[in-house]
């Protein structure tokens, strides 16, 4: 590698467009930040060497110079903008309507969106955010900030750290704000050196030549912010692992207890009642708003539950032995914690059953009076067989607890008691007699005709099933993390800005240059309140000047 | 609790008056040979200080209504889209004290004023909170996100500024016609304000039942245009539909929908030709006048400044206080609901924004550009999110 050995003695690395020490400008070097073609120096990297603007050679060089690019990472944000947007014109995969006709995506879009929802389909962007392109978009985006990054932030802190108070002349000359003053006497000096201080500048001075600098830290502002963001991209990788993430959802009907799922088996959740609650119709406050809407508004969901730990040995059909860990509610935005786990409120049916109650009556018996009656408990699993006080033995054949005609053929759809269905076989104590009757909601059918004994339904019980989701989520703290990371670097680099004010000797007078990344306002203002009342010169806006100039030429 | 609901109405239609006064005041300003940007006149600090009480009365607004509804009013589109008109005159008042620049007023009270008409277009009883809002995070979340989007609203309103003055009007260019187009749009959202409000005022209502299925039907509040397809006008006495709103358009009540915006724009259209006639010239040429003696530097300052402001806080509070909402509630921190998928989006472009102003030197002219977009994207995910696109964020 080919060292630059600056006049003032610092030694430089290849592709440096000022020396790091004096701001001497490397002749060969100035085309990199285009200082060649202006007057005044391009201070952005402080003309430090930038590994992407002095190598390409190799493939590795290539990369790295296309990755270091801001205009590929704007263009890269720009793509991951178009393609986030593209995602939300249907619904995605996941939020498919339930009340939806046929959820297949297959079926839904072409059916919901017609052939524009066929090619949302075939394109894949019903599951865009999960897909391979959207996911190496991601990724590029984070490799650029990573390179972009490195490429900056390590010449840039070396020159910073480097800079010298003494600055070669053509540095001076070339910086936006600069004035040549005569006639400054040494005491005119310390005055401006002693209000920069009281202004909180931090003063150099070496053989009489002056930097005074304040807030150089907001330069890493950019570099922290990406460090945030990096963190958060890692935690999303980390959150695919299942050791440290974990997601999954139960169904618990009221009074049932069952092992929590994807906890190994070590937990128990019991649910001892599902509370839905809705708002007062006749609340005042807000009765005008639920006229207009026409429907009830839900008012809480809540799940009281028992959390249960088993000790000793899991024996496999062996009840396990349970010792309670907790105990509470759980509703919308107020998840139960346990040991690491969480449960959230997320959803409920209402749907099912829990017990039936029928009536035994005589066919011929118009009244329908009752000759006793037989309570179905438990409809997930009921008893078989039920003896009145009269003798009557009401024997229950068969069950179908989520009943349906299946051509002709009667089946259950589901093992739950959504539409409970019925054969039962009645057998008179009298004539031992037996005969068979079908029940079902709305349905009570006597195949024979013949039948003595009729059952009707007279009582029912209904239960909540309320639907869990089992969350375990190491990755959280890392993103808080990268997250007030962010905040800080954006902070950092926004609301302060890095200022510098040269002061060096220039024969019986002194140059002042002046430097800052935002705001030249402000750094106009601290310099005006110093100099006040000296013979120095107020620094001029060289930028401004040139531009003003351009103005009226073309005027 | 009637009583102070009544006073919280009252406010706000007051700030609203005091808000169009005060802009009278702003252009006065501009007529003033006198001012010039930093030094302040007698009108100019008449026309602020009208602002800041206009903006107490909307303060008025917001709490009386926090107290009457027992939770922070931003639960609905009517109560967001006014809180954004409020964060916007806040923001305005501030950026107002840093650089004492009268034409920013003159721009930001009307496009808030007619943010908050457009709000007053919704359903405005107070409505009960559903289990997921129920939460200290709605008002935190909300208002960080309310109060930046009307920062990032003033990064607009001085882009305008800057185009209105920089494009040159002496003839016909893309460039004016983009210009024409974003002041169009204003007239569009007028349209709807207009023909909304006055067909309220007489409780329009057309009922449409389908024939397929008569216990569905869908109430129309403006004379039909478009009409549902599949259904049948049951209300005696109005307009039948001239053609029927497209059926790819699936969302809920679509084809109402659909009918509006059709209104909005018929309406928009003729108050926009009726102006042209007028000024017989393009409107961005008409109120260049307004503009003449403004720092063109300056306004480009205010643009990067509001982002400056803007886009931290959005970060924070559409981003980082959203995330941990959702965390707490749906039990995810990010779901790529289109809420937050547009979130993201607007995030992207402010910190591309960023980076082409700060790294490429995307000053003045480039930079107005882009903050007109900002606020197009902004202004798409209030509305278009929340009443076309399905979600979870469909509260209205």
């Amino acid at each position: 590698m080919d060292k630059i050995k600056c006049e003032c003695g610092h030694v430089n690395p290849e592709g440096t467009v000022l020396c790091e020490a004096c701001g001497k400008p490397v002749e060969r070097n100035q085309h990199i930040d285009g200082n060649d073609k202006t007057k005044l120096l391009n201070m952005r990297y402080e003309g430090s060497a930038r590994r992407s603007q002095t190598y390409n050679r190799s493939i590795v060089d290539k990369i790295w110079n296309f990755f270091s690019s801001v205009k590929v990472g704007v263009w890269l944000i720009v793509l991951a903008l178009i393609a986030s947007g593209l995602g939300t014109i249907y619904p995605q995969e996941m939020y498919i309507p339930a009340e939806a006709v046929n959820r297949d995506p297959a079926v839904f879009y072409e059916a919901s969106y017609g052939l524009l929802g066929k090619i949302y389909y075939q394109l894949g962007l019903h599951n865009l955010y999960s897909s391979w392109w959207y996911m190496i978009l991601i990724a590029l985006i984070g490799i650029s900030l990573v390179i972009c990054s490195i490429d900056r932030f390590v010449p840039l802190h070396r020159a910073l750290k480097n800079q010298q108070p003494k600055r070669h002349s053509n540095f001076l000359s070339r910086q936006r704000l600069y004035s040549l003053s005569e006639n400054v006497s040494e005491d005119e000096r310390e005055v401006v050196i002693d209000r920069l201080k009281k202004q909180r500048y931090k003063i150099m001075n070496k053989d009489g030549n002056i930097l005074a600098e304040k807030n150089r830290f907001s330069r890493w502002g950019p570099y922290v912010n990406h460090i945030g963001l990096i963190i958060i991209l890692l935690a999303a990788i980390l959150r695919m692992t299942p050791f440290l993430f974990l997601d999954d959802y139960i169904w618990v009907r009221e009074g049932e207890q069952k092992v929590i799922p994807s906890t190994d088996g070590d937990y128990y959740i019991k649910n001892n009642r599902f509370i839905l609650e809705t708002y007062d119709e006749d609340d005042e406050k807000f009765q005008a708003a639920m006229e207009q809407k026409g429907e009830l508004t839900h008012k809480n969901y809540q799940t009281d539950v028992v959390i249960s730990k088993v000790v000793g040995e899991k024996i496999t059909g062996v009840e396990p032995e349970l010792e309670k860990v907790t105990e509470g509610s759980i509703q919308m935005n107020k998840p139960l914690k346990f040991d690491g786990y969480t449960l959230y409120q997320s959803g409920f049916q209402e749907n099912e059953f829990s017990s039936m109650t029928f009536k035994v009556y005589d066919v011929n018996d118009e009244d329908e009076t009752s000759l006793g009656e037989v309570k179905v408990e438990n409809l997930m699993s009921p008893e078989k067989t039920y003896t009145l006080d009269n003798g009557i033995e009401v024997h229950l054949n068969k069950y179908y607890p989520d009943y349906e005609m299946d051509n002709g053929e009667p089946r259950s759809v589901s093992k739950f008691p959504r539409n409970p269905a019925f054969v039962f076989e009645i057998t008179d104590p009298d004539t031992g007699k037996k005969e068979i009757s079908f029940l079902g909601i709305g349905k009570n059918i006597d195949a024979t005709g013949e039948n003595q004994y009729k059952l009707g339904i007279v009582d029912f019980e209904m239960h909540y099933v309320s639907g869990l989701t089992v969350r375990k989520d190491y990755t959280l703290p890392f993103f808080v993390v990268g997250a007030a990371i962010f905040m800080i670097g954006v902070i950092q680099g926004m609301y302060w800005q890095h200022r510098r004010v040269w002061i060096n000797p220039e024969g019986d007078g002194i140059a002042m240059a002046a430097h800052t990344n935002k705001n030249w306002f402000g750094l106009k203002k601290d310099i005006e309140k110093a100099i006040e009342n000296t013979n120095i010169k107020m620094v001029v806006d060289q930028e401004e000047r040139e531009r003003k100039e351009q103005e009226e030429q073309e005027a | 609790m009637e009583s102070l609901l009544n006073v919280s109405s009252n406010a706000l239609y007051t700030a609203f008056v005091i808000y169009l006064i005060a802009t009278g005041f702003f252009a006065a300003t501009i007529r003033d040979k006198r001012t010039s940007d930093g030094k302040n006149t007698k009108t100019s600090i008449i026309a602020i200080s009208l602002t800041i009480i206009g903006f107490i009365a909307q303060v008025v607004y917001f709490v009386t209504r926090w107290i009457a509804s027992g939770h922070a009013p931003v639960s609905n589109m009517f109560e967001f889209v006014t809180f954004l008109g409020m964060s916007i005159v806040l923001a305005f008042i501030i950026l107002f004290f840093i650089y004492r620049l009268n034409v920013l007023g003159l721009f930001a009270l009307p496009i808030a004023m007619l943010i908050i008409a457009y709000a007053s277009m919704f359903p405005g009883e107070i409505s009960p909170l559903v289990p997921s809002l129920q939460s200290n995070w709605l008002f935190i979340h909300v208002i960080t996100v309310s109060l930046s989007q009307g920062i990032l609203a003033i990064s607009f309103v001085a882009g305008l500024i800057y185009l209105v003055k920089k494009i040159d009007q002496s003839k016909r260019s893309s460039k004016t016609t983009w210009l024409e187009i974003i002041l169009y749009s204003l007239f569009v959202t007028l349209g709807f304000v207009i023909i909304t409000s006055t067909f309220n005022a007489m409780d329009y209502e057309a009922t449409f039942v389908q024939s397929e299925n008569e216990n569905i039907n869908m109430v129309y509040h403006l004379p039909a245009i478009a009409g549902p397809e599949g259904f049948e006008l049951t209300t005696a006495d109005r307009m039948e539909p001239y053609f029927n709103a497209p059926t790819w358009m699936q969302g809920s009540e679509a084809p109402k929908k659909f009918n509006t915006l059709v209104w909005s724009f018929l309406i928009g259209t003729i108050i926009y030709g009726i102006v042209r006639l007028i000024l017989r010239k393009r409107v961005g040429a008409a109120i260049q006048k307004f503009v003449k003696n403004i720092n063109l530097d300056l306004v480009d300052e205010v643009t990067y400044r509001a982002v400056a402001i803007g886009f931290p806080l959005f970060t924070l509070g559409g981003l980082i206080f959203a995330a941990i909402w959702a965390q707490i509630a749906w039990d995810r921190f990010w779901g790529w609901d289109p809420k937050e998928v547009w979130a993201l989006i607007t995030w992207f472009f402010y910190a591309a924004f960023l980076h082409l102003r700060l790294s490429r030197g995307w000053h003045g002219e480039k930079s107005a550009w882009l903050a007109v977009v900002g606020f197009a994207i902004i202004m798409f995910n209030i509305i278009v999110v929340n009443l076309v696109l399905a979600g979870l964020h469909s509260y209205a």
